[in-house]
Formats: structure tokens, C-alpha cells, sequence
């Protein structure tokens, strides 16, 4: 299967590690994996700002750089769901770009979302010790409705615990530019998100949207709490390295 | 806070932050209501079914609102009552002054309703010297401290029992126990007084039926009832989106109002009223007059925010809204607060006195999510944000900033050398373990409460160009 990675800005410039994590996975669940470089922002910072028309520019360089693409696989569920939601309303009203942003809506799925759902991985050999939370995004819940994916995805790394976030379904408080404009709000947002996982005792956090973990684990480390950042991706990818190291450990 | 906030926006949120009675007040308060939900959800079973229904039953109402309008105020007339348009708040007041003064009205006692809220009845009322008495606890409450409502539901919610007390000690002239049922006794005393003696009674209407021209009113407190029977005049001041086609339809919204709101399945008092006193009818009222307030609602119509008048005041928007909860409802300066207020209100008035209102949420999409008639709430955020950077109303700063997002975009060169950038002017400013404790520009906002991290040393595309396309290798932390 041929699988298009849609990288998101963020994670090209400052998680390149989760990028990684989704190519050696994908890799290794038989898929052939490349990656378009003419690819640039989903637009959502514009779209969201109210900058439609810049937005809509964005759009149409994404869906050019993935026009002979079969699957598109991103691992940001607010970049995914942006596509999904928002391309096709942005060219309502435009005969010539509408069907192209609605095929290409179509081809794009959240990682964990194709991974279960398309792929229909059931186990990775994986294994992780420690006791991990897991933060539902908002745009990748309500947006995309996936809950269990990310979930199922975790419980397959023996050795790590999985324990509920208290509201898990409330925001952490990102919002884009909602964090520098309504700063003050943004950061009692971000505050109780941090006092529920404190609550769990978890020394890990796991979440499916780099934009939002960036935003706890910036908190997290003002606030000097010991709490270490994954992305699914990312935790599942280091789980299978531990995981081959035991099996044939090195010499 | 007085009925005219005049702070601005900014200083509006900064009291409510450092107010931790309030804080911790309306946590409280949203953790009872959203339980209550949750549970009313389940017992409900197909709530999905329901807002379908409620949501068409909405839509087609609004789609034909003059139709509807047109049948319900024929109907009102011919069960004998009076049916007065007002396209705007003065109009509205007007009325309601000229009928005042008609009747020598020296009080008159109201059952909570948000237009007279919207069109500062109270205010009005009084400048002429008429008395209007609040008869809902929670409204009483507010009016005694002279604030607006902060919830649609719960107008009080904001208030803990002891600043209650405080305030009816004020009007007993003597300590009061802190005790609910107590206080609840002082303010049932001190309106029934007010009751027996009102000329007008004046409610709002939670919806109107038009096959028979009847007023729906929902509460859980008997003082509905007694202020639409016992003054000889009432006065129903509604929203001109309030209407219901059938008494079918009635049904599928009002099982679904209690139950968003506060999670009852029906509230203790349903009260329907179909014109004034007739000959052989023990009580009620000689005469009643329905005020039908446009006051800006008529801006929707045929726009994008059309369906924000299929909105049927439950609050469950509010009661889910993390914003909400940190910031309560006085900080939105209006009074429709929360996510519907951010909506509402820029498209009741315009922007020029709301225009932060549309920022103040993170997208974050709980509201649409809680809304029982699925008004895209959000989405509505994003589309008013629209419309102020079309009229350029955003700082020139930020127009600039995402012209030359839209350029990067256009050119991916030009993208790319953007991450470039970013990765050469933060990462020497970032410590030891990548991250940065203050920043510029925008930076320095986000750095006020968090890290931010540094770009990485090498950005995703130039591993993928240099190995990752072949294959890679195994990443480490
Ligand atoms: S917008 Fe929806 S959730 Fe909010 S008050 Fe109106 S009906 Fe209720």
C-alpha cells in the first residue's frame, strides 16, 4: 500500500522525531511510504484566525503536492480534521477547486485512524514500563470522532499502564492563537489540564496532536513537573525498539 | 460589577481570574450541571435521534419564520390577547411605558426573561418611577447586587451563600443565617407582597405554539405562575425566534431544554398560556400583550448565522465551555455570556463594541458538541473572525504576519526557508534541554506561562532528504 506522510508544519520543524516514528511504522506495517516535498501548512492558523483567503492558498499548494497521492497519513488529528472539515466549505463556492478538496478530504486519515481502521493493526510488538496518560484533542475527537484508536494503539505496549484522564474530553487550552491572544485564560486552561494528569500519577503523556502536547509539556516544564511528552507515534516506536533490543539483545 | 460594564474586555477577564470565589463557584456549578447531562443523556437513550428532530423542527421554523410569526399573532388576537412587533429595543420599551402609564402602574413584579434583560426593562421601568421586582430567587439575587445574569439558566450561579446573605441582610436590616432554605424563606416573603400588589406582571417566553397562540413558560420555581395570573395586565416579552409550529413539535424541544440544562427530565413548572381571562375563568389576567422583540435578530436571517436563532436557551454550551468556567459570565460583557453570547451578540449589535467576543473560545468545539439543536457554534467563531478581518478590524500586525504566511504558502521555497529561519534565530536562545523561557514577538505572550521548544537541530524533511527516504534508521530521544 502506498501511503503519502502529510508531516504537519510542526512536527517538520520541531518534532521531526514523531515524523520518523510514523515512517518506521508504517514501514514496518508493509507500507510504501513517501513523502511529497512540495508540501507546506494545512492553513489552519489562517483558516482559524479568520484569514480564509491566505488559508485557501495553503489548501491549494497541499492538494497540488498530494494530487497522485492514495492515502494521506498525518500525525496531527487538528491538521487531519482541518482538511477534512474545512477544505471542502473553503471552496464551496469555487467549480474548479471544490471536487479536488473533497478528494483529497477523502484521502486523508489521522494516524492512528489508519492504522486501525485501514491497516486493521490489532498488535504491534511493542513493550514500554511506566504509567501513561492519554489527552483526547479536541479537533481529533469531536472533529474526526476517534476515541479508541489512539487507545487501542497503547494497549498493545506490554509493560505500560494506561490510567484515565479526569476530563479527559476538555481542551488543554491551545486554541492557535487563542494562546497568545487570551493568554491569560489560555494558561489557567492549560493549569487544571496539568492538575488532572498530576492526578493520575502518570510520569507519562501520551497525545495524538503535537500543537496541543507542545502546549502541556511547555506548562509542565515551567511548572518543573517531571512528566515526559510523547506522541502516540513516537511512544509506539520507541516501545518496539525496546521490544527488539530484549528479543535479540545486542553483543 | 454594575449593569453597564465599562471595562474593557481585557480587564473584564482579568477581574473574573482573580476572583476565586467565582472560580471556584461556577466549577462547581458546571460539574453538577454537566453530570446531569451526561446522565439525562443516557436515561434519553437516542439523544442523537432527538437533536436530529429538534435541530429539522428548528430549522423549518426559521426557514418560515414570517409564516409562523404571521399565525401566531393572528391566533394570540383571536384568543383575545394584543401582539406588538418591536424591531428595536426602544420600540419594545416604548410599548411596555406607554402601557405603564396607561395602567398607573406603580409595580410591577417579572419572571425571568433575557429581552427584558436585552432591552434593560428594569432601567427603563424605574426612570418613570415604576418599581420592577425580579420574582425568580436567582434573578432577585442579581437585581439586590445590581449585576447582570451570568448564566442563562442560573442567573445567580456566580454568587456563593454567603455573599446571598450578605445581601438579603442588607434588605432585612439584620444578620441572616447562611442557610438555603432559610434565605430561601426571607426572598418568598418579601415578594408576596409584591405579588398581591403588582399592576403588571411581565415574563418572557421560553416558546410560543403557533396553531393556537399559546406561551410556553418552563421553571422551577411557582413564581411564573403567579406572575402571569395575578396582575391584572401581562405582559409576554419574547423573542421573535421563539416559536414552535404544533404542539408536536413543542414536545421534542421541550423534553430536550431541562434536560441540557440542568439535567431534569422536565423542570417542576410548565406553565401554558393561551390568552388573557375569559368570561367564565376564575383567574388570570384581564388582559395580555405579547411583545415580539426583532432587537438585531433579523441580521441573521439568510446569513451564515442563521441557525443561531434556533437557539432555545438551554445553556448547555455554557455549562461544557472551559472558557466559561474560568472566566464567568460577566466577563463577556453581555448578557448572553459564554459560547451562544459570543455568537449572538457581535450578530445582535455588530462588532464595534464586541469585536474580541469571537476570540474568546478556543475552538475547541464542546459547545456545538453539547448543543441539543446542533447550532455549529464554533464554526460560527471562525466565520465571525471572518468577517473582522474582511473588515479589517484585526491589529495590522497579525494581517501582515499571515500575508506573509499566504506568500510562504503560495511559494514552498519560501516556506521552507521560513522553517530555515526560525530554526537559526530560536535555537540559540534555547537551554540546555531545547527549550526556550522567553521568546520573541508572539513568543513572548506564550513564554509568559510556558516553554516553548526550540526548532529541532534537523527539521523533518532534510532527515527524510538525506536518509529518510532510503530507509532511515532508528530514532533515539
Ligand atoms: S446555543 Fe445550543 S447549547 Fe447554547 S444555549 Fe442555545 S441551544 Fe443551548
Amino acid at each position: 500500500m502506498r501511503v503519502s506522510l502529510f508531516i504537519t508544519c510542526l512536527s517538520d520543524c520541531f518534532f521531526p522525531r514523531v515524523g520518523q516514528a510514523v515512517v518506521h511504522l508504517l514501514r514496518r506495517h508493509g507500507c510504501d511510504v513517501d513523502f511529497p516535498l512540495e508540501q507546506v501548512c494545512c492553513g489552519q492558523p489562517a483558516y482559524n484566525s479568520g484569514y480564509h483567503e491566505e488559508a485557501r492558498t495553503a489548501a491549494k499548494q497541499l492538494i497540488r503536492a498530494f494530487k497522485n497521492a492514495q492515502y494521506v497519513v498525518s500525525p496531527s488529528g487538528s491538521c487531519a480534521a482541518m482538511i477534512r472539515h474545512y477544505y471542502p466549505t473553503l471552496f464551496a463556492a469555487d467549480d474548479e477547486w471544490r471536487d479536488k478538496a473533497q478528494q483529497f478530504a477523502d484521502k486523508v486519515y489521522e494516524f492512528s485512524q489508519f492504522m486501525v481502521n485501514i491497516l486493521k493493526v490489532s498488535s504491534v510488538d511493542a513493550c514500554y514500563e511506566g504509567r501513561a496518560t492519554y489527552h483526547h484533542s479536541c479537533h481529533m475527537m469531536r472533529g474526526l470522532g476517534i476515541y479508541q484508536e489512539p487507545l487501542q494503539l497503547l494497549q498493545t505496549i506490554k509493560g505500560l499502564e494506561v490510567a484515565e484522564l479526569p476530563y479527559e474530553q476538555d481542551c488543554c487550552g491551545f486554541g492557535g492563537t487563542f494562546a497568545v491572544k487570551m493568554k491569560e485564560i489560555s494558561e489557567q486552561m492549560v493549569d487544571e489540564k496539568v492538575e488532572h494528569i498530576r492526578s493520575t500519577q502518570a510520569d507519562i503523556l501520551v497525545g495524538s496532536d503535537m500543537a496541543c502536547l507542545m502546549n502541556i509539556e511547555g506548562r509542565l516544564k515551567r511548572l518543573g513537573y517531571p512528566v515526559k511528552v510523547f506522541h502516540v507515534a513516537e511512544l509506539l516506536y520507541e516501545g518496539v525498539q525496546r521490544y527488539e533490543s530484549v528479543q535479540s539483545p545486542a553483543v | 460589577m454594575s449593569l453597564s460594564n465599562p471595562l474593557p474586555f481585557k480587564e473584564r477577564v482579568e477581574q473574573a481570574l482573580n476572583d476565586p470565589f467565582l472560580r471556584q463557584s461556577l466549577k462547581n456549578a458546571q460539574a453538577r450541571f454537566r453530570e446531569g447531562k451526561q446522565k439525562a443523556g443516557q436515561a434519553l437513550g437516542n439523544l442523537e435521534e432527538w437533536r436530529t428532530r429538534a435541530e429539522a423542527i428548528r430549522r423549518h421554523t426559521i426557514e418560515h419564520l414570517d409564516y409562523y410569526l404571521d399565525l401566531f399573532a393572528t391566533n394570540v388576537e383571536k384568543n383575545g390577547g394584543t401582539v406588538f412587533f418591536a424591531e428595536t429595543e426602544q420600540e419594545a420599551v416604548e410599548y411596555l411605558i406607554r402601557l405603564a402609564k396607561a395602567k398607573q402602574a406603580q409595580t410591577v413584579i417579572k419572571s425571568k426573561s433575557m429581552v427584558s434583560e436585552e432591552t434593560h426593562v428594569n432601567h427603563r421601568l424605574e426612570e418613570i418611577g415604576v418599581e420592577a421586582i425580579e420574582s425568580d430567587l436567582g434573578e432577585y439575587i442579581i437585581q439586590l447586587a445590581k449585576e447582570m445574569p451570568s448564566h442563562i439558566i442560573a442567573p445567580a450561579i456566580h454568587k456563593n451563600r454567603k455573599q446571598i446573605a450578605q445581601l438579603f441582610s442588607a434588605v432585612a436590616g439584620e444578620e441572616l443565617p447562611e442557610d438555603t432554605s432559610a434565605l430561601t424563606r426571607f426572598a418568598r416573603h418579601q415578594l408576596r407582597d409584591k405579588f398581591l400588589n403588582a399592576n403588571i406582571g411581565i415574563s418572557g417566553c421560553n416558546f410560543a405554539v403557533a396553531e393556537t397562540g399559546s406561551i410556553v413558560l418552563v421553571s422551577n420555581e411557582g413564581n411564573a405562575r403567579l406572575t402571569t395570573t395575578l396582575p391584572k395586565t401581562h405582559v409576554v416579552m419574547m423573542g421573535m425566534e421563539r416559536i414552535v409550529p404544533t404542539w408536536e413539535d413543542l414536545d421534542a424541544v421541550l423534553s430536550l431544554l431541562p434536560r441540557s440544562a440542568t439535567g431534569q427530565k422536565i423542570t417542576s413548572y410548565v406553565t401554558a398560556l393561551t390568552g388573557p381571562r375569559r368570561e367564565n375563568d376564575q383567574d388570570g389576567p384581564e388582559e395580555m400583550h405579547v411583545i415580539i422583540v426583532d432587537n438585531g435578530r433579523s441580521n441573521a436571517l439568510g446569513t451564515d448565522y442563521q441557525s443561531i436563532l434556533h437557539c432555545i436557551r438551554c445553556g448547555a454550551c455554557l455549562n461544557v465551555c472551559p472558557v466559561y468556567r474560568h472566566i464567568g459570565g460577566h466577563a463577556y460583557g453581555s448578557v448572553y455570556p459564554g459560547p451562544i453570547g459570543a455568537v449572538l451578540t457581535p450578530v445582535l449589535k455588530g462588532f464595534d463594541q464586541w469585536e474580541e467576543l469571537p476570540y474568546a473560545s478556543s475552538l475547541c468545539g464542546a459547545c456545538t458538541e453539547a448543543c441539543p439543536v446542533k447550532i455549529p457554534l464554533h464554526d460560527m467563531l471562525i466565520d465571525l473572525r471572518r468577517d473582522e478581518v474582511g473588515q479589517k478590524r484585526s491589529p495590522w500586525i497579525e494581517r501582515l504576519a499571515f500575508r506573509l504566511f499566504g506568500a510562504a504558502m503560495k511559494y514552498p521555497a519560501l516556506y521552507r526557508l521560513g522553517l530555515k529561519m526560525a530554526k537559526y534565530l530560536l535555537r540559540p536562545q534555547a537551554g540546555e534541554e531545547g527549550f526556550l523561557n522567553k521568546g520573541p514577538g508572539p513568543l513572548k505572550a506564550w513564554t509568559q506561562a510556558r516553554d516553548f521548544p526550540a526548532p529541532a537541530p534537523e527539521s523533518f524533511r532534510e532527515w527524510w532528504e538525506r536518509q529518510g527516504r532510503h530507509g532511515g534508521e532508528p530514532h533515539g530521544r
